[in-house]
């Protein structure tokens, strides 16, 4: 299981909250124009308690926390804190009432530094100058006990995304706040960066805050949570004690139907020939981009066919190695094979032409025209195939649009809705439809299903695998080992720039992976080996 | 394209105000602006003086539409109203077949031609705006400043290359292109609807079009999609020297003069038509049509101001507040729409 699991179990004594919520929202309902967000939906949370709000994107979590957090109103319905009535009509009043959201996107200054990040709009000194020796000292204090143990001046640029998530809570916590709530804050985590945050939360719990918690990971929920409350398209399905309930009923909750198992068992593929290869493919550190991750002698191959999977820490080079082979980023050295054939490439459009496809790892940095309506994200790799000359047919593009809507059920008002309107799930099929348009014969996915929902996951899941039984080489990178063992049929694991071993599906338990990619590299050999 | 495509999937819940007027904030404020100048001024409406706006607003308006390339991909071109002032000495120079005959008034006889002139001039833009795409997608220097550098050194070569002094009284057949008419339709109010129209198809129906927005609208994302986007970048450097060299031709057929100093300040007034007209400063949003409306709207908020008496020093005030409000009033509209 996940380093999580080291955890003590979410403490019997987590009271049902009824006798003294801190936090009790009734009859919520919001409309946007023409659309109905919420309608009568209730949150209870109760003191020292660290509640899940479960629900598909576009169930409403995000707008009830909005309505929490100040940044909209409701239209109906009443919120109590401590038992007093309260309306905040600005996030800063909720702040100062003790209600702290972390956003899933950061908001942090990438050019301040970490201390005043952490005390932005309220840094200690007089009315007009700051004294920085103040605020270093209460930022020291603040994230000395929450673990991240860096210098308050460096700037937050420098951070890793985990240190950046613990600079949001430093903030949270700076405020002396009596409710967290974290909108996703696990979704760009690795397992063991996870683990600290959890470590966190905990602790977090311990100094009597409570912390509404939202995440796509069901096993964090059962890991981590007391309580947990459902919405699904803008309503209220339930609430109650995560020890009383199941990973199948609670998906029967957020979905409405059963799903069949999350992560069904499958058959492993048949290894078809080598489709690509790679081969002491080798980046060095240079002067230009110092941050850049190190490679050192990756070699691995893909298999007409088959699922691979590059397991590894955040860090670890997975997707600085698949950036490579793609022609995104240079590389020192190494050799890439496709079919058998040496190739290089000078950028993205040759590899292409080779037939290899990349979905990013950041779908809307990288990946996608979010203003732009569906059909030019879907169409704008393949425009040879919907031109005639140098204009678009629309014909042959409505065609296109339509084969990849009805193949990958992308739920869309229509195609010349702006992307960026779509439910993740659906906008990760957008991007999907894109690639698989150009028929790739080697397709890349960097975290498949980073932030979409469950009913989406096991969509794109079984998308993956009908991609390689059709003879495409499947390469999965995630972050999620559980998501690795449902896909893979075959898993190779990388910690800092290097391979660390490989292992067929049939052998690999989380356990086995995560000593693969945390241990050193005789260790990791014999894990292989010895399984 | 994008805005009038937000738009639609509301419609089958009957009418989205809050998008119909987002996707028509600039259209519907000129509406507004022509109905009270047609109340407080007779004259305003006549066709004499409707087709005299436009005609003041041609040359700006084509360099607008090559603005509109250039801003769809989050870019700025600070250099339009120097290197059409070098564009237009270029061309005086061939029409009057030399610069020895530069300061000849009158008609200069031994030149070679307008058709020549007009592409000397172009020519001349096209290797200007291809310059400075290379500067930015080579050197990697953000447009504002190689275009600034531009704007000086364009102005310089102007300068230099006619002495200081204007080229001008050119043959009828070049006049024409600026003074004539077709029927009551002036020649430069023919030349930009036409190319605003070129211009049109080429950003909705074409490869390229769909290129430009995927580049303005996501970089990165553009890049790993396949597309050459330093190429495309580029590219609408030189499709905007290309409309600074035919703004040049036109406008020294109109006055019958080409001058260093001509085209100062155009700059501004090309990017607020741009940005009036609903096109996103940050890339990957905005129409051709939207920006023949901002352009139009410049034209007759000053038209109308100049038949009400209004001073040139107000009216400069005018035109500043109006940018700033479109743009608010733009920002608010979208915020309130319709979301699927």
């Amino acid at each position: 299981m996940s380093a999580l699991q080291n955890a003590p179990a979410p403490s019997p004594s987590a009271k049902e909250p009824s006798d003294r919520p801190i936090l009790r929202m009734t009859g919520i309902s919001k409309r946007f124009p023409g659309v109905l967000a919420l309608e009568n939906v209730h949150l209870e949370i109760g003191s020292a308690e660290i509640h899940a709000l479960l629900g598909e994107n576009g169930a409403g979590k995000s707008t009830l926390l909005k309505i929490l957090s100040g940044a909209h109103p409701a239209d109906a319905g009443t919120i109590e804190l401590f038992g007093q009535p309260v309306a905040f009509a600005t996030p800063h009043d909720a702040q100062r009432a003790g209600v702290v959201t972390i956003y899933q996107e950061f908001t942090l200054a990438p050019d301040m530094t970490i201390a005043e990040n952490v005390f932005i709009g309220r840094e200690p000194g007089t009315k007009l100058f700051v004294s920085w020796r103040r605020l270093a000292e209460e930022t020291r204090a603040i994230t000395g006990r929450i673990g991240l143990r860096r210098d308050p001046m460096t700037p937050v640029r420098d951070l890793s995304v985990a240190e950046q998530q613990l600079v949001e809570s430093a903030r949270a916590l700076s405020v002396r706040s009596r409710l967290i709530v974290m909108d996703e804050p696990t979704s760009a985590l690795s397992e063991a960066e996870v683990a600290n945050l959890a470590r966190i939360i905990r602790t977090l719990k311990g100094e009597g805050l409570s912390i509404i918690f939202v995440t796509h990971r069901l096993e964090e929920v059962f890991r981590l949570c007391d309580r947990f409350t459902v919405l699904r398209d803008g309503h209220y399905v339930g609430s109650g004690r995560v020890a009383d309930t199941d990973v199948d009923a609670i998906i029967r909750m957020m979905v409405g139907r059963d799903v069949g198992a999350l992560y069904g068992e499958r058959a492993i593929a048949e290894l078809g020939s080598v489709a690509l290869e790679v081969e002491g493919l080798t980046r060095r550190r240079n002067a230009r981009d110092p941050h850049a991750i190190e490679l050192v002698d990756v070699s691995l191959r893909a298999h007409k066919g088959e699922i691979l999977g590059l397991a590894g820490l955040v860090g670890a080079g997975r997707t600085e190695t698949v950036r490579a082979i793609f022609g995104a980023d240079r590389f020192d050295h190494g050799v890439i094979r496709v079919d058998g054939q040496p190739v290089s490439f000078a950028g993205p459009r040759d590899a292409m032409l080779h037939g290899i496809g990349l979905v990013p790892e950041d779908r809307k940095k990288q990946a996608l025209f979010l203003r732009l309506a569906v059909r030019t994200n879907m169409t704008i790799a393949a425009q040879d195939q919907i031109s005639r000359g140098w204009f678009i047919d629309e014909r042959r593009e409505n065609r296109l649009v339509d084969e990849f809507r009805r193949l990958l059920n992308i739920r869309m008002a229509s195609p010349n809705q702006a992307a960026g309107d779509l439910s993740g799930g659906n906008q990760q099929k957008v991007v999907l439809a894109r690639w698989l348009a150009l028929r790739p014969k080697i397709l890349i996915v960097d975290e498949p299903t980073r932030g979409i929902d469950v009913g989406s996951k096991v969509e794109v899941h079984n998308l993956l695998t009908e991609m390689a039984k059709s003879g495409i080489a499947v390469i999965v990178i995630s972050s999620e080992l559980p998501e690795i063992l449902a896909v893979c049929d075959r898993i190779v694991t990388m910690r800092e720039g290097r391979v660390t071993g490989e292992i067929s599906r049939a052998n690999a338990t989380q356990e086995v992976l995560m000593g693969m990619m945390t241990a050193h590299e005789g260790a990791a050999d014999r894990a292989a080996s010895g399984q | 394209m994008t805005e009038a495509r937000l738009a639609d999937a509301g419609e089958r819940r009957g009418f989205d105000v809050f998008g119909f007027v987002a996707r028509f904030a600039p259209t519907l404020f000129l509406i507004a602006l022509m109905a009270l100048f047609a109340v407080m001024e007779p004259r305003f409406l006549s066709s004499i003086n409707l087709f005299n706006v436009m005609r003041q607003v041609s040359i700006t308006g084509l360099l607008a539409v090559g603005m509109t390339f250039v801003i769809l991909t989050a870019g700025i071109d600070l250099s339009v109203g120097s290197l059409l002032a070098f564009a237009g000495l270029v061309a005086g120079a061939v029409a009057k077949g030399g610069l020895q005959y530069r300061f000849t008034v009158g008609e200069g006889g031994v030149g070679y031609g307008w058709g020549l002139a007009a592409l000397a001039a172009i020519a001349v833009g096209l290797a200007g705006g291809y310059l400075q795409g290379l500067a930015i997608t080579r050197l990697k220097v953000p447009p504002f400043v190689v275009t600034l550098g531009g704007m000086s050194a364009f102005r310089g070569a102007a300068l230099l290359f006619a002495a200081g002094g204007p080229i001008s009284g050119f043959e009828p057949s070049f006049a024409w292109w600026g003074q004539g008419k077709i029927g009551p339709v002036p020649i430069p109010v023919i030349i930009f609807l036409s190319f605003a129209a070129l211009a049109h198809i080429t950003l909705r129906y074409t490869r390229y079009g769909r290129q430009v927005y995927a580049v303005g609208g996501n970089p990165e994302a553009a890049r790993l999609s396949g597309l050459n986007v330093n190429r495309i970048v580029a590219s609408v450097y030189v499709i905007m020297g290309f409309f600074a060299g035919l703004g040049s031709f036109v406008l020294a057929a109109r006055l019958n003069s080409a001058e260093a100093v001509a085209g100062t300040g155009y700059e501004l007034t090309v990017i607020a038509s741009v940005v009036i007209g609903g096109t996103s400063l940050f890339g990957g949003s905005g129409t051709i049509f939207g920006t023949v409306v901002g352009t139009i709207l410049i034209g007759v908020l000053l038209n109308g101001l100049v038949l009400m008496n209004v001073s040139s020093y107000i009216q400069q005030i005018v035109i500043g507040f109006i940018i700033v409000l479109a743009v608010a009033f733009d920002t608010f509209a979208k915020s309130r729409r319709r979301k699927v």
